[in-house]
Formats: C-alpha cells, sequence, structure tokens
C-alpha cells in the first residue's frame, strides 16, 4: 500500500517551475531515493511535502490523506518527519533538548500543568525525558544528551538530527542528504543506520542523496529529477541503464557518446 | 623593536583615550555635579573621582598589556599613562583660559576650571594637576604589581568607601531610624561623605573583611561539609535573605521603600517581558501598551470620580485588568505572528505607540480622561486596612514579583519552555517539530502580557492617579534594556538589571540629568565586554564565550547544569 502519493505536484518561484508535475508513489517499509543534479528541485519536493510550501497544482496524499497545503506543524502531527540537507538543530539547546522539541506531538500537558506541575504532567516529563534517552541510545549517543547541539562532532549532530526526527515517532522520514559531508566510513555506518530504521522500526524512508554508491545500494525504488520534472523512475539497475539519467547527469555528449550502461555515474 | 615602539605607541592611546573620558564627564556637567559632593570629608569629592578614575583604569589597562613585567618599566608606563590622561585635561584648561570654551560647551564654566586645577591659580593648578595625574598612573601600576588577593583586597576596600561616601546622605537617613544605635554608625560620617577616621575605619574593615573571604578557598570548605550541613547552611542563607526582603520595606524606611517599589514594578514588567523576548525570542518594543492597559483598566474600574465604571474596588477590578491586558496581547500577537526580527519590533513599536495615542484621543476622552487622565484611582484594601504607602505596597508588589518568577520558572523548564527556545533557536524547524506556532508564540505573548498589565495596576494604585505620558516609548525601552543588561532569559538578571538600571539612577538623584548618557554608556560597554549580562543564564554563558573556552581534547564539555527534576 502507498503510504505517500504526489500526484502532478507543481510549485512555482516567479516564473520559475521548481517542481513541475512530479507523480510519485512510495510504498509502506520502502526506502525511496530522489536524486537529481543541483537544482532540479527535490528539496523543494520535500519542502512541499512536509508543508513549507504549499503546491500551486496537484495534491500530496499521506496514508490516503490529502495533506497538500497544511501547515508543517501539522503534517508533522500526521507521523512526516524530516531532516534538512544543512544540519538545521537548535545549536544552543542540548542533545537531550532537541530530542524533546521533538516529542512535541505527543506530550499533552499545557500551561496550567507547566506550572502547578501535577502529578500527569510531571509522570509525562519524566517518561519524556526516558524516551529521549533511549532515542539518544538508539542513535548511539548516550551519555552526551547534556551537550550543547553546537557543540557536537558533525557525524553526531547528523545523527542527532535523526534522532529529533524519529523522535515523533513518524510513520515516514524524509532524509535531505543524509550522507553529505561524510567519508566513506562513515557515509556506510549511515546507510546502515537507515536500514536498521526500516528494518527495526518499520519506518518508509524517503531520500534526497547525491552519493550514487549510497543511492544504488540502499535503494528500492529512485525517481530522477532535473529541473523540476521526473526523467525517470525504477529500480536501481533500471536508473543505471537509463540514457536521460546519464544525460542529465554527464551532458548529451557522454549519454550519446557512451551508448552503455555507465556503472560509475 | 617594532612592538616596544608600538607598545609605547598604545600607552600613550590609552593615557589620551582616559584624558578623553575625563575630559568627557567634565564637559557634559557630570564632574561639576558631583564637585560638592565629599567622597572622604575636606580630602577628595566625587566628581574628583570621574576626573581621575579613567586615568587608574587606563593607566592599568597599559601596565597589563606591557610587554616587560620589569617593576620599574611598569611603573614608569602607569605614570606617563596617567601624565598624557592629565595633560589632555591640563591642554583643555589652558585653551579655556584663552577662548570662551563656555559658548559651545555651557558646562565648561570657571567652576569646572576651578575643580579641575584644585582651586590654584592657572599654572600652579597645572602643574598639580598634572602630578596627581601622574601619581594615579603609578598608583595603578603599583596596584598591578600586588599580589592578586591584596589588589582585589584593596580595590574592593576603595570601591567600598567611594560607594558610601557617594551615598552617605541615604544612609545616614536609614541609620537615624534605628534608635540608639545610630550614634555607633554616625560619628562616621561628615556633612558631606566620610569624616577621614571615618573612611579609614570603614577601609580596614572591609579590607581585612575581603583578605579573610579571599583565602579561603570554597570548595575545600563545601566539601568538608556534609551534604546535610550545605542543605542547612544553603536553607539558612536562604531563610535570612528572605527574612531580610520581608524586613526590607521596615528596616530603610519611606524613601528607599519608593525606590524598592519602582524597582518591583519594573521587575515585575521585566519578568513578564523576558519571557517575550529572551524565551521566545519576539523582540517587542512596544511592552509598555500592556503596562498602560493594565492601569487605565484598574484605573477605569475603580476611580471614585464620575467618569469612571462600576466604582469597583481594586481587588475587584484586578482580574479585569489582568484579562484585557492579556486579550489585548493576543490582539496584537495575531497580526505580528508572521513577522520575524526587525519587523516584529517595529510592528510592536508601533502598537505602543497606538495604545498611547488613543489613550490620548478625543473619542476616548469621556471615559480615559485624555490627557489629563484619570484621578482617584482606588487602593487595596485588607479588611479596614488601607495599602496605601510605599511600605505597604512593597508587599503587595512582591506578591505579584513572586507569582510572576514561580510561574516563569516553572514555564521555563517545562515543554513550552522548550518550544519557546526552539522557536528563537530556528522558527521554521520548531515548526516542523509540530509546535504550533501561533499557540506557542500567542501565549509568549499573553505571558508578557499578564505580568505587564499586574505591574501597571500596581504602579495605578501605587499613584493613585494615570496619565498618557506615564505611557512612553521609553518604558519600553527601560524594561528591554534591564534585561539585556542583566542578561536575556535568566531570571535572577531581571532582579540585578531592575536594581541596576531603575534602582540605581533613583538612588542618585544628581546623576538625574546624566541618566540616559549613562544609560548609554553603560549598554555599550555591557555589550562590549559581558554580552551575556551581568547575572547571566548558564546556557547563555556558553553561547557566547564558548570560543573563549576555545577547543581541546583536554577541555571538559560544555554542559548545562541539569535540574535535578529530571
Amino acid at each position: 500500500m502507498a503510504i505517500l502519493v504526489s500526484k502532478k505536484v507543481t510549485k512555482r518561484f516567479g516564473g520559475l517551475e521548481a517542481v513541475g508535475k512530479v507523480d510519485l508513489e512510495v510504498k509502506e517499509h520502502a526506502i525511496y531515493s530522489i536524486i537529481g543534479p543541483n537544482g532540479a528541485g527535490k528539496t523543494t519536493f520535500f519542502n512541499c511535502v512536509t508543508g513549507f510550501y504549499t503546491p500551486e497544482e496537484g495534491e500530496i496524499l499521506f496514508n490516503g490523506r490529502n495533506i497538500t497545503g497544511l501547515s508543517p506543524d501539522r503534517v508533522t502531527r500526521l507521523g512526516i518527519a524530516r531532516t534538512y540537507q544543512n544540519i538545521r538543530l537548535f545549536k544552543n539547546m542540548t542533545a537531550v533538548e532537541n530530542i524533546l522539541v521533538g516529542m512535541q506531538p505527543h506530550l499533552k500537558s499545557g500551561v496550567l500543568g507547566a506550572i502547578f506541575r501535577d502529578p500527569r504532567t510531571n509522570r509525562e516529563e519524566k517518561e519524556a525525558v526516558e524516551e529521549a534517552i533511549r532515542l539518544l541510545v538508539y542513535i548511539n549517543m548516550q551519555g552526551k544528551g547534556d551537550l550543547l547541539a553546537k557543540n557536537l562532532p558533525y557525524g553526531e549532530q547528523r545523527r542527532l538530527e535523526i534522532g529529533r526526527a524519529l523522535a515523533s515517532k513518524p510513520s515516514l522520514l524524509l532524509l535531505d542528504e543524509p550522507t553529505a559531508g561524510m567519508n566513506p566510513r562513515e557515509t556506510q555506518d549511515m546507510v546502515n543506520f537507515i536500514r536498521r530504521l526500516r528494518d527495526e522500526l518499520g519506518i518508509t524512508i524517503l531520500l534526497i542523496e547525491h552519493q550514487m554508491r549510497v543511492v544504488m545500494s540502499i535503494s528500492e525504488l529512485i525517481t530522477v529529477l532535473d529541473f523540476g520534472v521526473k526523467i525517470a523512475e525504477g529500480t536501481p539497475q533500471e536508473i543505471q541503464k537509463n540514457p536521460r539519467v546519464v544525460e542529465a547527469y554527464l551532458g548529451r555528449g557522454a549519454a550519446s557518446g557512451l551508448g552503455q550502461a555507465p556503472t560509475a555515474v | 623593536m617594532k612592538s616596544k615602539s608600538s607598545y609605547w605607541v598604545k600607552t600613550l592611546q590609552n593615557g589620551l583615550v582616559g584624558g578623553g573620558i575625563s575630559l568627557l564627564l567634565s564637559v557634559v556637567g557630570l564632574v561639576l555635579a558631583f564637585g560638592k559632593s565629599y567622597v572622604i570629608s575636606g580630602v577628595i569629592t566625587m566628581g574628583e573621582i570621574f576626573v581621575l578614575a579613567p586615568f587608574l583604569f587606563e593607566a592599568y589597562l597599559s601596565v597589563r598589556q606591557a610587554p616587560s613585567k620589569e617593576p620599574g618599566r611598569l611603573l614608569i608606563t602607569g605614570g606617563l599613562s596617567g601624565l598624557v590622561g592629565g595633560a589632555v585635561l591640563a591642554v583643555f584648561v589652558l585653551i579655556g583660559e584663552v577662548v570662551n570654551v563656555r559658548a559651545v560647551l555651557i558646562n565648561s564654566s570657571p567652576d569646572l576650571f576651578a575643580l579641575l586645577t584644585f582651586h590654584l591659580s592657572l599654572l600652579p593648578g597645572i602643574l598639580v594637576l598634572l602630578a596627581v595625574s601622574l601619581v594615579t598612573g603609578v598608583i595603578a601600576a603599583g596596584a598591578y604589581l600586588l599580589p592578586e588577593r591584596f589588589r582585589g583586597t584593596l580595590s574592593q576596600a576603595f570601591m567600598v568607601v567611594v560607594l558610601i561616601g557617594l551615598f552617605r546622605d541615604l544612609i545616614v537617613t536609614v541609620i537615624i531610624r534605628w534608635g540608639v544605635v545610630q550614634y555607633a554608625f554616625l560619628w562616621l560620617f561628615a556633612e558631606s561623605g566620610l569624616k577621614i577616621i571615618g573612611a579609614l575605619i570603614i577601609f580596614v574593615l572591609v579590607g581585612v573583611l575581603a583578605f579573610w573571604s579571599k583565602g579561603r578557598d570554597r570548595k575545600a570548605i563545601a566539601l568538608k561539609q556534609s551534604p546535610r550541613q550545605q542543605r542547612v547552611a544553603r536553607w539558612g542563607l536562604l531563610g535570612v535573605l528572605g527574612l531580610l526582603t520581608l524586613l526590607l520595606p521596615v528596616i530603610l524606611g519611606s524613601y528607599f521603600s519608593e525606590i524598592l517599589d519602582n524597582v518591583g514594578i519594573y521587575v515585575l514588567m521585566g519578568l513578564g517581558l523576558n519571557i517575550v523576548v529572551g524565551f521566545a525570542g519576539l523582540l517587542d518594543l512596544g511592552y509598555v501598551a500592556f503596562y498602560a492597559i493594565g492601569a487605565y483598566t484598574l484605573g477605569v474600574l475603580t476611580t471614585s470620580e464620575a467618569v469612571g465604571l462600576l466604582h469597583l474596588s481594586f481587588w475587584e477590578a484586578i482580574p479585569f485588568a489582568l484579562i484585557v491586558a492579556v486579550f489585548a496581547g493576543i490582539i496584537l500577537g495575531l497580526p505580528v505572528l508572521r513577522m520575524r526580527g526587525d519587523y516584529l519590533a517595529i510592528v510592536t513599536l508601533g502598537f505602543g505607540e497606538i495604545i498611547r495615542i488613543l489613550v490620548l484621543s478625543d473619542w476616548l476622552k469621556p471615559l480615559l480622561g485624555g490627557s489629563e487622565g484619570i484621578q482617584r484611582i482606588g487602593q487595596p484594601t485588607i479588611g479596614t486596612f488601607v495599602l496605601a504607602h510605599q511600605q505597604e505596597l512593597y508587599y503587595l508588589i512582591l506578591v505579584g514579583i513572586i507569582l510572576a518568577g514561580f510561574i516563569t520558572i516553572r514555564l521555563k523548564d517545562s515543554h513550552l519552555g522548550r518550544s519557546w527556545m526552539a522557536l528563537r533557536e530556528d522558527e521554521d524547524v520548531a515548526e516542523a517539530m509540530g509546535i504550533n506556532k501561533v499557540k506557542t508564540k500567542l501565549l509568549a505573548f499573553a505571558m508578557g502580557a499578564l505580568f505587564s498589565g499586574l505591574g501597571g495596576a500596581i504602579f495605578a494604585t501605587k499613584i493613585g492617579s494615570v496619565y498618557p505620558q506615564s505611557f512612553s516609548f521609553i518604558v519600553s525601552i527601560n524594561i528591554l534594556s534591564l534585561i539585556i543588561i542583566g542578561g536575556m532569559g535568566s531570571i535572577p538578571g531581571v532582579f540585578v538589571g531592575g536594581l541596576a538600571l531603575v534602582g540605581l539612577p533613583l538612588l542618585l538623584s544628581q546623576f538625574a540629568d546624566f541618566r540616559y548618557l549613562v544609560y548609554g554608556a553603560v549598554l555599550v560597554v555591557m555589550m562590549l565586554m559581558k554580552p551575556e549580562g551581568l547575572a547571566p543564564e548558564a546556557r547563555r554563558r556558553l553561547e557566547l564565550h564558548e570560543d573563549e573556552a576555545g577547543p581541546g581534547p583536554q577541555e571538559e564539555p560544555q554542559t548545562v547544569t541539569k535540574n535535578p527534576g529530571r
């Protein structure tokens, strides 16, 4: 069953069509990648899904429900979480606090609860902190909960951002270039970690990725965008053989000149 | 050799800066205003201290920057720096002799020149001025040469003597309330400032105390104590502070109570604005509006004049005042939710002005009294007892502050507090975390408006009347400044800021003319030297000073103290 369906989603900025009539269907428990050259509209598409942008045309269905135009907090509450291409943690908050903010959709206590500290609020707060620490362990950062996010090493900041996204207990996780700036070893760890998220937590993963090795090894299905338009869709093998994809990445000459499957795209 | 010569240039520069500051303080009239108020009777006036203090400071800076630490050279450096400063003033005096400076700088009166030349004739006066500057510089260098413990002791003792001498009048008004005990203290004081013997006694006493307390290793003592002892000590200290807070108006009398009341009202509002600006990061420059709304609502509802509505009692009216203020907070919040940073500041500023102009308008004059305001506002009563006097209102304000402080602390350490912080850090991401931006921001505005409205209501009942003039833009700026001085987002900071920015100017009535000069200078210096504020939050200190700690493996990780409640 499809968890996320995008129907002819179009987003324009002035005259520029950043995303044009993109159709997409992500199956539940899939790891699905969106690739494309810089400026292809991948992040813009993410922003449409998560409610930052309202697409001019088309609609986005999440679990069969139309979420087009909902505000970001509503979208998150429905079960979509995301990370950012350039890490956007709350830099001056600690790691635990970052995760606790991520838990926002599940905290029910209000102002009065916060002021009077009734037993229910206390219990909720205690459970939230325990859960946050469990998550911290899950992302392999135990004992670092009291460090300010900005003082963490790069790789941990990436993981913490995913941890924060997990805190909202999403059923769909959007990862925007999770391996950007990582060395091969860190990249491999991240790939394994993403697989674990899907296998252990049953979260569907929608991924933007630049490193072809990552994309080809991890994805079950790939959509290729170029200038905001979907130019190909298929399994990694199909994508590698697709001349339009090669053209988009390497230019027209490369595609016609080679005329064969470029393995090192 | 280049470094050496550039170092002498630096010393000259420092000296010139010191002279410049002295000159500035002189020509704006600050020196003259304090020219007659002795710190130590017959020895030194506050005016002279204002002239010499910059030399002291700059000479100390020069010595500290000196590459060679050889004592003789350091003394020369300090002396030179002081001398250059003195020379600046000397040149000024000479110019004053030839040209009529007063035509441009109205404060450069003959009195000022007399003060600068120590009431001597021109040439001996200038020589003495230069000599004194030189000596001041040498003293600064000498202080630098002393071991840290002695230097700290001396400077603290010196500061206390200056403060006691400066506040002589106020201290005496307090002391004479103490019955027989007064005679134990009164003889220390002269007609103006301290007697020489009094100054000496205080200097020695404070010096000994400071020296002793610096010798103790607090951590070692704390380690020796059992947790139980520590707890007892902590509660004991809190108890004494609490008792002192309760007794303050009785001990200090009505004049100080008036000051405390004013500080208290500002602290109350500061706590509210701290939520809006410090926690949620929404720069609100129209905060005075809620203060006005609280005050006017209470005024309209309780005044015994014909214009009033309902003629309620203070206690009946205060819930309405708060509700109206909160409602106004939400009304303001709704349209400005989408704005950020500068735009938000401008719109809120406009809102503050709208409220003030509305109050002044002919349209609302039948209700709010236009520029004549509302008089005869009801006073709070407990049974038949009327809280009318400053000393009694102090307790009302205290209760307000305790309530506001309690609510603030609780909210800060809740998921709401975290949501505010997240919004402050990155609004987009906060929203993507499921934080309802509208609700969370409105709540911050509402809490801010609540405390400000309460402050306004208490202000109205304290003065007994409200006028539009009381609610000008500068009030918003004052509250914002006190938060900045104290430390954004820090609750103790609000108190420190309130005492420093509202209390001090009221204490120093002579400063009244220079209030905004001092204000501006203090703000600039603070932002340069201590941007996190006087009593910063642990987190803020980390934010702003992490680069000074520097990265390194031996560095202990920067953590925010975890509260025990977690």
